[in-house]
């Protein structure tokens, strides 16, 4: 499943079905650390609550 | 009930809206603790007696659990549909029921995973899918875009708790809510990529048995066409599935949580989906009754076996297909709270018959001169097991409403 550990399978197929799966999870992970950043930063700017409007 | 308890429930509710007693909830939970237990019984026994205390076999591998697999991961599209229409097509309305929606999606999955989690007889080798992936498989390809969404969903609902009035104070919780709701687009986007994927290879699995004439297909490049008709019946139930289940939160609310507007713009996207949906697989059906013919399957075989009669097409395309299209196309039907229930009723309850055709009736055909007619009928384990993720469910719908902020006009439409 790795492509460092066994069981890795270097073909065309292997690189379009578990590159579909990592850029998933990788966008996924990249997206919730840059939100808990930007909160953090919120946090040590003291960003007021007032300052975040959303629906 | 002591006032500390009564005290520490009430500051968790959200603000300006009213919910019951914290006794009448408990009361509540409990109840729905009776058949949760009755299913949780069945699971064990699946686990720790083996799946012959089911009627699966060798002629049925594929029973209930996978037909209602199919089905709640078909009614569960509603999340990933409105969440393209609210942050895709920038419908606006919709964001007074894509929480709800998204809650709805989380219910369905993890009841999707849970049920896969029984059904393959050992769920300690349940991650042997991912490490040793067979990547020509398209079951392989819904387990792996399963998950993915399932994480997808969860990060959806991550925003809603930390909405809870009291998690909310805190300054970092809160401005994570408002960061994330910022990034829903791209988050969505990547919902749709995996729920298109997985709910066409869903339809995928049927299509591709060439050794199967009631189920086979040809199709588009390495897609056969049940693969885009499981996409489209999919996103012409899932809407109305949401409809249905705030339909039945209201009434356990005893109130209005969303304005009719919104429930109508849903219904009438779902309603023409359904139209598109059933002229294709009309085509479809007369196109495989021409094909199979000629192959030496002829239509009649296929509903030759008692109960699979001729009535099974017109129960599904029929009564569970116009009928309910008829009545989503009309603005005027559509107003009637009675018919637009009954029509999303009927809508969902086609996508299950649909979808328990796709696996259970294709086994039931006999494929062989030497094959025999052999039915199926699921026992009280495979019910019980099946039924307890509805319950299971209900606590999580009802532990969700009273505690987080999933309607936004709820203070609107019921002000204190």
């Amino acid at each position: 499943m790795f492509p460092f550990i066994f069981d890795w399978v270097s073909d065309p197929v292997h690189y379009v079905f578990m590159g579909s799966v990592y850029t998933v999870l990788i966008s996924l992970v990249i997206i919730l650390h840059y939100c808990a950043i930007r909160a953090f930063l919120d946090v040590i700017c003291k960003k007021g609550k007032g300052d975040h409007n959303h629906d | 009930m002591d006032s500390a308890s009564a005290s520490f429930d009430s500051a968790l509710i959200p603000e300006g809206v009213k919910r019951c007693k914290l006794k009448w909830f408990l009361l509540w939970i409990g109840i729905l603790h009776g058949p949760v237990m009755v299913g949780v019984v069945a699971t064990l026994m699946c686990w720790g007696l083996a799946l012959n205390v089911t009627y699966l076999n060798n002629n049925f591998p594929f029973g209930l659990w996978i037909a209602a697999d199919l089905g709640v991961i078909a009614l569960g599209a509603g999340a990933f549909f409105t969440g393209f229409l609210r942050y895709i097509l920038n419908i606006d309305e919709l964001k007074n029921i894509v929480n709800f929606a998204v809650v709805i999606g989380i219910m369905c999955y993890a009841a999707a995973q849970a049920i896969l989690g029984v059904d393959i007889g050992q769920p300690l080798r349940g991650w042997f899918i991912f490490w040793h992936a067979n990547v020509h498989s398209m079951l392989t390809e819904v387990a792996f875009c399963i998950t993915c969404y399932f994480m997808v969903l969860c990060i959806e609902y991550l925003p809603l708790i930390l909405e809870n009035r009291q998690i909310n104070k805190i300054g970092f919780f809160h401005g994570m809510a408002h960061h994330l709701h910022e990034a829903m687009p791209t988050i969505a986007a990547i919902g749709v990529f995996l729920s298109f994927f997985h709910q066409g290879s869903l339809g995928g699995v049927p299509g591709v048995l060439y050794g199967r004439p009631f189920a086979f297909r040809e199709g588009f490049l390495v897609w056969p066409w049940t693969f885009f008709l499981f996409i489209l019946s999919a996103i012409a139930a899932g809407p109305c599935f949401t409809i249905l289940i705030t339909w039945i939160t209201e009434k356990f609310a005893r109130k209005r949580l969303v304005k009719r507007n919104v429930i109508d713009i849903l219904a009438r996207i779902s309603g023409r989906l359904l139209v598109v949906y059933l002229v294709l697989k009309t085509i479809d059906t007369v196109y495989w009754v021409s094909i199979a013919g000629k192959v030496g399957a002829p239509f009649s075989s296929f509903y030759a076996n008692h109960p699979y009669g001729y009535w099974v097409l017109v129960l599904e395309l029929g009564i569970l297909g116009v009928i309910p299209a008829i009545i989503l196309l009309s603005t005027k039907a559509r107003q009637n709270e009675n018919l637009l229930v009954i029509a999303c009723l009927l809508n969902c309850a086609g996508i299950f018959m649909n979808r328990w055709i796709m696996t259970v009736q294709t086994l039931v055909v006999p494929v062989m001169s030497f094959d025999k007619f052999v039915s199926y009928h699921p026992n009280w384990v495979e019910y019980a097991s099946t039924l307890l993720y509805l319950w299971l469910g209900a606590i999580f719908i009802s532990i969700t409403y009273r505690y987080l902020p999933i309607f936004p006009q709820e203070k609107e439409l019921n002000p204190l």
